[in-house]
């Protein structure tokens, strides 16, 4: 590919990209949020056209008008979110959109073709069984699998890693592998460096729509690549704090609260914990102890079974999302776009979402539309949101992006209490950087903050004190002076405090 | 001679001009193949045209007939078009407008002896909210139960259609008129409470079409401006980050039900006072105005102004096709004139979130 140009209104996603992947190897395609990456991968698959510049395949000048067209020519893609129809089976996913006469006795005939590249290639899974009966990771088998039942010789994966266990990654690489081995060509598409050290043969560096260089992985490093991917040097260290850290005013105090998950099972015992007026606590815990059904229940979405919780002493309605927010409880969700914001509305309409009731932002009833443009303008200013203009959708913001939206907004509720779960997943280095120190700024100026996060290095970064939550129950309370990763790496794995000193 | 072909392209954004462009070049299209229509029947499609725009459009009585045949289905337009920004399928119009009917009827009948303006208000008051309540049924069947409104609504169409019949053929029921020999008909409510006719600028326009003007400026500006529209947008965008920014979804499903309700009931009590002046069972069935009103929204890319303006259309054309319709021309002519463009509009919509592509064959790479 060379001198791929493809603008969208506002933004220059990809300005003169020039990229080459040999056959045979595993060739990383490595950037930030928002470097151009997905752009570039659609334009090679005919999801977009490019406006400049042209793809050559084996020698032979190509130009794909839709997905159907690369696939023909052996390029074909796995998206990072899939595109599966849950009810049909592996086999009939496989076959989906093909021109089959018979789709009955076709099935069969495929059912049998995927069981024999499933084996091929590492990836047990049963191609009778329906999707939703299947776990993430089989499901990306599964998309893996399409592509090369149609005789893919390029595989393209977006950010592959970003659902699986480190032990599913691990077969995934394993399989990939394998896939190189027998002279099939894989683009893998990252941000994690140390996935890329691992897996790749040469790495492709984006940067701003830009290519910074192509190098081989052997010959580099980490360090190397972080450098090439931001354009400086990034260590993370822990977050420098103006202000020594907290009072001892506590501003949220948690009593006994009990809970339960979607499915009616109890999903919190008997938690209680306090956040100090400019203390960062950190939640730590594998994903799925209760920690999402913790931020719901003090946000207000979800009702507890019985227990209380406080802010500033007075106490807190639970399941009430109003209250929460009129208490001070600000909150940052782990799924930005599907709950933090409505993707489809401007960026303007998602900087009101909390403050749309009450003035300035509505005089009877009324929405103010120049008071909330001249909102936005000011927090997009202020957050250094990267948007075309006020009324861009935030569904076309990158991902670095659309979290400062929502900081923004969280931030200008004057918020006594930020709930904040896992606001870095899925961004870049240089976005982590600035979300991490706002959340620092934010403790300094005495928001208690209640950090939930799996990511360790995070929690040590920035956090004064550390929970660990299993099972869900509150099984440690530590100091981050006391703390060390091993210690809290046994507790979320259950073991009792006892059992760690 | 390299092969040509077309392909279809998902737009990323859709321009904002589409909204008037599709609807156009989609009424330009039916027109074309209607043409088609009428050389096939051997007519001349230019002096058909001609005569549905004289007997639709031209003259003062041919407007006054097309605003008469407008007004209900500006109503029923209005109606389709409410549900579709939460995300909800009403096609419940028929039913509503049935019920608002009704309850302006028996409103009609029951202020005999009052003033005039007394009586229309009474009118459109008991129309909305019997349109409301009977719309209100589905929303919250959506809200409580997550029930398919557009089954539950389409079902309450034949339920509304019942009620009418029983009223008027099947019991001795206040709507019906004791005086009325051989065929049953609804008792007529006193001239004093008929709708006026307003002349502006040389146009007769009935009270119900200034009232379905406003009623959309109503809808435009509640959509557009308030806080109770925002909510509207958020919910069918992101039931996740409604929920999360503590709106009551529940409630405005119900609301959104019922302020459409409210609007076809309107259209309901516009029919009575405006045209018919009495409940006419038969009538109000055959005409399909909550059917049509679909169409109208859909034409309209549910937007309630555009509805209006869309029910203009489409209630010239019906106003036309009764004068046209006689021994040499057919009344199903007119209908297939209709029907074609509604086809093309629904198919335009299509370029609403696609573009063609033109390529050729030969440079699509297909054979590497």
């Amino acid at each position: 590919m060379s001198n791929i140009v493809k603008k969208f209104p506002g933004v220059i996603a990809n300005d003169g990209v020039n990229f080459e992947a040999r056959v045979g190897e595993v060739h990383a395609l490595l950037g930030e949020n928002g470097a151009g990456k997905s752009t570039l991968s659609n334009v090679l698959t005919g999801l977009y056209r490019p406006d400049e510049g042209h793809i050559e395949l084996l020698g032979n000048a190509v130009s794909f008008s839709s997905p159907r067209d690369a696939l023909n020519c052996g390029i074909g893609m796995v998206h990072q979110h899939f595109r599966l129809v849950s009810s049909f089976t592996v086999a009939e996913n496989v076959i989906l959109g093909e021109d089959t006469t018979d789709v009955f006795t076709e099935t069969t005939k495929v059912a049998s073709r995927v069981e024999q590249l499933a084996q091929q290639y590492g990836m047990p899974v049963n191609p009778r069984a329906s999707i939703w009966q299947l776990s993430v990771g089989e499901q990306q088998r599964v998309e893996i699998l399409k592509v090369l039942y149609r005789g893919a010789q390029i595989l393209i994966l977006d950010e592959p890693t970003a659902v699986l266990t480190p032990q599913e990654a691990d077969i995934l690489f394993k399989t990939l592998r394998s896939m190189v081995a027998e002279g099939r060509t894989v683009i893998f598409i990252s941000h994690k460096l140390d996935e890329v050290m691992a897996v790749s043969d040469r790495v492709t560096v984006l940067r701003n729509g830009k290519t910074v260089g192509t190098v081989d992985t052997a010959s580099t490093s980490a360090r190397e690549l972080a450098r090439m991917m931001v354009g400086r040097d990034i260590v993370f260290e822990r977050v420098t704090r103006t202000r020594g850290g907290a009072s001892s005013q506590s501003v949220l105090q948690v009593d006994s609260v009990n809970a339960q998950d979607d499915r009616g099972n109890q999903a919190l015992h008997n938690v209680s914990l306090t956040v100090a007026k400019g203390e960062i606590v950190g939640v730590a815990g594998v994903s799925g102890n209760g920690q999402r059904e913790l931020a719901e229940v003090l946000c207000g979405m979800r009702a507890s079974t019985s227990g209380t919780f406080s802010v500033d002493g007075s106490s807190v309605d639970a399941g009430s999302v109003r209250r929460t927010l009129a208490a001070g409880i600000a909150h940052v969700p782990e799924d930005r776009l599907h709950t933090g914001l409505a993707a489809g509305h401007s960026v303007q309409d998602n900087l009101i979402l909390k403050s749309y009731r009450r003035k300035p932002m509505s005089r009877f009833s009324v929405l103010q539309r120049k008071i909330i443009n001249s909102n936005a303008t000011e927090l997009v200013d202020r957050y250094d949101v990267k948007t075309p203009d006020n009324a861009t959708p935030v569904r076309l913001l990158s991902g670095g992006n659309v979290q400062k939206v929502l900081l923004a907004r969280e931030f200008s509720t004057n918020p006594k209490i930020l709930i904040a779960a896992s606001p870095t997943r899925g961004l870049d280095v240089g976005a982590i950087e600035s979300v991490r120190t706002r959340l620092a700024h934010v403790a300094d100026d005495g928001v208690g903050v209640l950090l939930i996060s799996e990511d360790l290095e995070e929690i040590f970064s920035l956090a004064d004190r550390i929970l660990v939550m299993y099972e869900g129950r509150i099984t440690g309370d530590i100091p981050i002076a006391d703390a060390t990763r091993e210690s809290i790496g046994l507790l979320m794995g259950g073991s009792a405090v006892s059992e760690v000193r | 001679m390299p092969r040509t072909k077309l392909h279809l392209e998902r737009r990323l954004t859709q321009p904002r001009s589409l909204n008037w462009i599709v609807p156009l070049v989609s009424i330009v299209a039916a027109l074309v193949l209607g043409s088609l229509v009428l050389v096939l029947t051997g007519k001349n499609p230019f002096s058909v045209y001609w005569r549905i725009l004289d007997s639709g459009f031209a003259s003062k009585q041919a407007i006054r007939g097309t605003l008469i045949a407008a007004t209900p289905l500006a109503f029923t337009g209005l109606c389709a078009a409410a549900t579709f920004r939460i995300g909800l399928v009403n096609i419940g119009g028929e039913g509503q407008l049935f019920m608002g009917a009704v309850g302006a009827s028996f409103a009609g009948l029951a202020l005999k002896g009052q003033p005039g303006w007394f009586i229309i208000l009474g009118m459109m008051a008991c129309g909305m909210i019997c349109g409301a309540m009977f719309a209100a049924i589905v929303g919250v069947l959506k809200a409580k139960f997550n029930t398919n409104e557009i089954i539950t609504s389409l079902m309450l169409n034949y339920v509304a259609g019942i009620i009418l019949n029983y009223l008027i053929f099947n019991s001795t029921s206040y709507w019906r008129d004791p005086q009325s020999f051989g065929f049953p008909a609804g008792k007529p409510i006193s001239s004093g409470s008929y709708w006026p006719t307003y002349e502006i600028v040389g146009i007769e326009i009935p009270f119900g079409f200034l009232v379905a003007i406003v009623a959309g400026l109503f809808m435009w500006f509640l959509y557009r401006s308030t806080r109770f529209g925002f909510e509207v947008g958020v919910i069918a965008d992101s039931p996740g980050a409604a929920k999360y920014a503590g709106m009551r979804t529940r409630t405005k499903v119900v609301a959104v039900m019922a302020i459409s309700g409210a609007l076809a009931g309107l259209g309901g009590a516009s029919d009575v006072g405006n045209f018919r002046h009495l409940l006419d069972a038969k009538g109000l069935q055959l005409a399909g105005y909550g059917y049509t009103g679909i169409v109208v929204a859909a034409l309209a890319r549910f937007s309630p102004l555009g509805a209006v303006f869309v029910a203009i259309i489409i209630g010239g054309l019906t106003n036309a096709g009764y004068a046209l319709q006689g021994p040499d021309f057919q009344s199903g002519l007119v209908g297939t004139l209709k029907g074609l463009i509604l086809f093309t509009a629904v198919a335009g919509e299509v370029l609403t979130r696609y573009r063609i592509r033109v390529r050729r064959a030969d440079k699509a790479g297909a054979q590497a």
